[in-house]
């Protein structure tokens, strides 16, 4: 059986920066991305990023996908798992208004597809403005509270006092949410995207020691209840960003645990990977120590 | 060219210098004048045609929200509740009970290949009884039937459909796909998010037939039984090369309307969209009007994605979706008016309704066009001070006095209550706060039918024959001003249609009564004998 597809639906509203996330990712993660554009018209999406002569993106009609309006996101979707060679994964840029949750919802039972997490970015100066006004403030606070994870862009565009202002309120709208802040989307792709480098073949996971965020691989003493240890990672407090890896499970097996935010999937795996789960978080929020009580941690 | 002169039993010209006459007379496809048989002989050489001797002719009607899908969903099988006449003019008896609509399906399922497609389907009239796989099941289990219901929220499948759909499964936990006692799907989808890629899987694909030559023939022959001569097609995606085809499928002899597509925003950029626009508005002909622009401010009330101002739905639901930022909204207006292009913009719930007329005055601020008619579609929650506003701003409404009369009772009881309940679609309001005003159908949503339509208007009684906002019913003369200059106005049409006067189009709707001196509660049984369109004749009997 094929492994489903990962897909990430990147939302949050007009002017918030998903699209020059998208091209960062785009450029950065060495992944063969796919990316679907809800939004009138415009694709604003540096085309030359895209591998195979553009058919990786495709433009879904403006206005909700997930309403009336709808018909046109499986069809795109179809058309993206269509390709060879195929993703490694696809990307949904939802439209300003939409409500990423639902979107991501729809996607569900297209077969071969997995919902690896929803990606909402806030602008630093305007979010709070935007979730003020009078027309949008319960589209705003439905966004942020479909979030696995939150982006905060335009981080650089506020002073520090605005900045912690912001992280605050967000942190009350939605307590528990993963924030991180970014300059033009420049989030580490591992940090969002569900293909973390695994554990093989002496890989070392790039460059998180200079920035904002620190990894480590967690490997458990023995085998492991998946679900309880995904739970644990998720929901554990210990301020993760994402984590993924491969661990021996109690029936002799082994099984793929992907954590998002709070949102985790475990599945069933053909035996023989390496095992160990690389868990990135924040340095700020991310204490590796506290994953001790889970197994053994080993810097990276 | 020859001149014809009609003789009609009665005239009713819409036109106040000449409200009835007796005669008409017409050149070239054009009304030379209506009048007395004396007056209209003296533009010399005619033939005078007695065809319309016992007839009641009206300008012809003009529907104002329609789409030509009304005739493509024909091609499958009505569900509905209530009778209702396919292009063709035959009878398709509402069904009442689930061994009916088996019944039929079954029929449907004996010929032809692929998903048998049910249409129409509304079990509200049926103490909402639930149709489940089980009971589709009974009609076949071969092909898969796939069922749109009328509130178009949600779709029945059989376990055929389901299988196909990947969805006959144990463990679905989605709010969308309710279970069986068995813990499978229990045959409906509840939810645009699911029923669309379901649907897809199973080969149903609504939007296929959409705008093919044969749906927009169909269409016109509905609106010759409707006596409509001019309709809008209300929101459609068209590229440049559809507008070729769109213009040789109208531009036939015998086709019996003139269209009047409205191209939707969601799939272009605003520059790009008003580009378009300006580019094809000059192609247009006598019977294919191009340029116009529809948007989608928010969804339906029913569905409950409509935006409603405070106190919101009635049963807690949350608040509904925008299907436009309002910047996007704001960019579209001000391009359309620089470039005088129309646009038409649907609101359901009162705050899209509100964002709409917001947005226009602060475009307007930017570029004035004080005649710019720009309308608010549905429009059905429109508070009093909406409309005043609207009325300022030179934009018009075209409220949905058609679904006042299919789920008025469901608004009451259910979506807002009775205090707004009573005030949706309100066309006393309007009129009196002078914004012009048409009413429409939204064809197939609920059938074509302009004298059904002025009908529900004046009576304001719901499905289970309530009335329903006594103080926003309007009189018969104002409504049948709405189906006809009412509806022309919105289109910036008034100066070719809606009134028969000298210079206009030959535009007549052929009728058996005098809708003018039958009851009101009458009003909607008016036979329409057909349509008279650009000079050409056109029998209900016989297209
Ligand atoms: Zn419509």
């Amino acid at each position: 059986m094929t492994p489903a597809l990962p897909v990430t639906v990147i939302g949050g509203y007009l002017g918030a920066g998903k699209t020059t996330l998208v091209n960062h990712l785009l450029r950065t993660s060495g992944l063969r991305l796919a990316v679907l554009v809800n939004e009138f018209g415009a694709l604003p999406i540096d085309s030359d990023l895209i591998e195979a002569e553009g058919d990786a993106l495709v433009s879904i009609a403006g206005g909700c996908v997930c309403c009336e309006y709808g018909d046109d996101l499986v069809g795109a979707v179809m058309q993206v798992m269509a390709l060879e060679p195929k993703p490694d994964h696809i990307l949904l840029e939802s439209s300003g208004v939409a409500i990423p949750g639902s979107i991501l919802a729809s996607l569900l039972f297209v077969d071969g597809l997995r919902g690896d997490g929803v990606v909402v970015v806030a602008d630093a100066a305007e979010i709070m403005n935007t979730a003020g006004n009078r027309y949008l403030a319960d589209t705003i606070e439905r966004q942020l509270a479909d979030a696995d994870i939150l982006v905060l862009n335009k981080a650089d565009l506020v002073d520090e006092a605005a900045l912690d202002s912001v992280r605050n309120w967000l942190g009350a709208q939605v307590p528990g949410t993963r924030i991180l802040p970014a300059v033009q989307g420049q989030v580490p792709h591992d940090a969002l995207l569900g293909s973390v480098p695994l554990p093989r073949r002496g890989h070392r996971i790039s460059g998180h020691a200079a920035g904002l965020f620190s990894s480590v691989v967690l490997h458990p003493s023995g085998p492991v209840d998946p679900v309880a240890l995904a739970t644990s990672l998720a929901e554990g407090g210990h301020g993760l960003v994402r984590a993924k890896g491969y661990v021996a499970n109690e029936a002799g097996g082994q099984t793929l645990i992907q954590v998002v935010g709070a949102r985790w999937t475990v599945e069933p795996a053909e035996p023989g990977h390496q095992t160990g789960v690389v868990c990135i978080g924040l340095k700020s929020g991310f204490d590796p120590g506290r994953l001790d009580g889970l197994g053994l941690v080993e810097a990276v | 060219m020859t001149i014809t002169i009609y003789a009609a039993r009665k005239i009713l010209t819409m036109s106040d210098a000449r409200p009835v006459a007796t005669h008409v007379a017409v050149k070239d496809g054009k009304i030379l004048g209506a009048g007395t048989l004396e007056e209209l002989q003296r533009w010399g050489e005619h033939t005078l045609d007695e065809t319309f001797a016992d007839k009641v002719l009206m300008p012809g009607f003009v529907e104002g929200h329609a789409h030509s899908g009304a005739g493509s969903v024909w091609d499958g099988t009505y569900l509905g509740w209530f009778d209702q006449k396919d292009p063709d003019g035959k009878v398709w008896h509402g069904l009442k009970t689930t061994d009916e609509i088996v019944a039929r399906l079954q029929e449907a399922a004996a010929t032809g290949e692929g998903p048998v497609v049910g249409w129409g389907l509304d079990p509200i009239y049926m103490d909402n009884v639930r149709i489940t796989r089980q009971d589709l099941d009974r009609a076949t289990t071969d092909r898969p039937i796939v069922i749109t219901h009328a509130s178009g929220h949600i779709m029945s499948m059989n376990s055929k459909a389901l299988e196909m759909a990947g969805l006959l499964k144990q463990g679905l936990n989605h709010p969308a796909i309710p279970l069986g006692k068995d813990g499978l799907p229990m045959g409906e989808l509840r939810g645009p998010e699911v029923m669309a890629p379901a649907g897809q899987k199973v080969g149903y694909d609504r939007k296929a037939l959409e705008g093919s030559e044969r749906g927009l023939k169909a269409f016109g022959r509905l609106c010759v039984r409707a006596g409509v001569t001019t309709s809008t097609d209300l929101a459609r995606i068209y590229s440049p090369d559809k507008v070729d085809v769109m213009l040789k499928t109208t531009g036939a002899k015998d086709f019996p309307i003139c269209l009047v597509p409205f191209r939707h925003g969601r799939d272009m950029s605003p520059a790009d969209l008003v580009a378009f626009m300006k580019e094809v508005k000059p192609k247009s002909t006598e019977r294919c009007q191009l340029g116009n622009i529809k948007l989608h401010a928010d969804g339906s009330i029913q569905g409950f994605t409509a935006r409603l101002r405070w106190p919101h739905y009635q049963n807690g639901a949350p608040n509904g979706l925008w299907y436009v930022a309002p910047e996007q909204l704001l960019e579209v207006f001000e391009r359309a008016l620089e470039e005088d292009l129309l646009v038409h913009i649907h609101t359901n719930g009162d705050e899209a309704s509100e964002l709409a007329i917001d947005t226009l005055e602060t475009a307007l601020k930017k570029v004035p066009r004080p005649d710019n008619r720009f309308t608010l579609q549905h429009c059905q929650m429109a508070t009093p001070a909406q409309f005043r506003k609207a009325a300022r701003l030179g934009m018009c409404v075209n409220l949905f006095a058609n679904h006042h009369y299919y789920w008025g009772d469901e608004h009451y009881k259910y979506t807002v209550g009775p205090e707004r309940a009573e005030r949706m679609n309100a066309c006393r309001t309007a009129l009196d706060s002078g914004v012009p005003m048409t009413i429409h159908s939204d064809a197939p949503v609920t059938p074509i039918g302009p004298l059904f339509t002025a009908w529900a208007a004046v009576t304001r009684l719901t499905a289970s024959g309530r009335v329903q906002g006594e103080g926003e019913k309007i009189s018969v003369a104002e409504a049948l001003h709405a189906i006809t200059l009412g509806a022309a106005f919105t289109l910036k049409m008034d100066h070719l249609i809606g009134s028969i006067e000298a210079g206009k189009r030959a535009d007549f709707a052929v009728l058996d009564e005098d809708p003018t001196e039958v009851a009101p509660e009458a009003l909607k049984d008016v036979p329409v004998w057909g349509t008279v369109q650009g000079g050409r004749i056109f029998a209900a009997e016989t297209i």
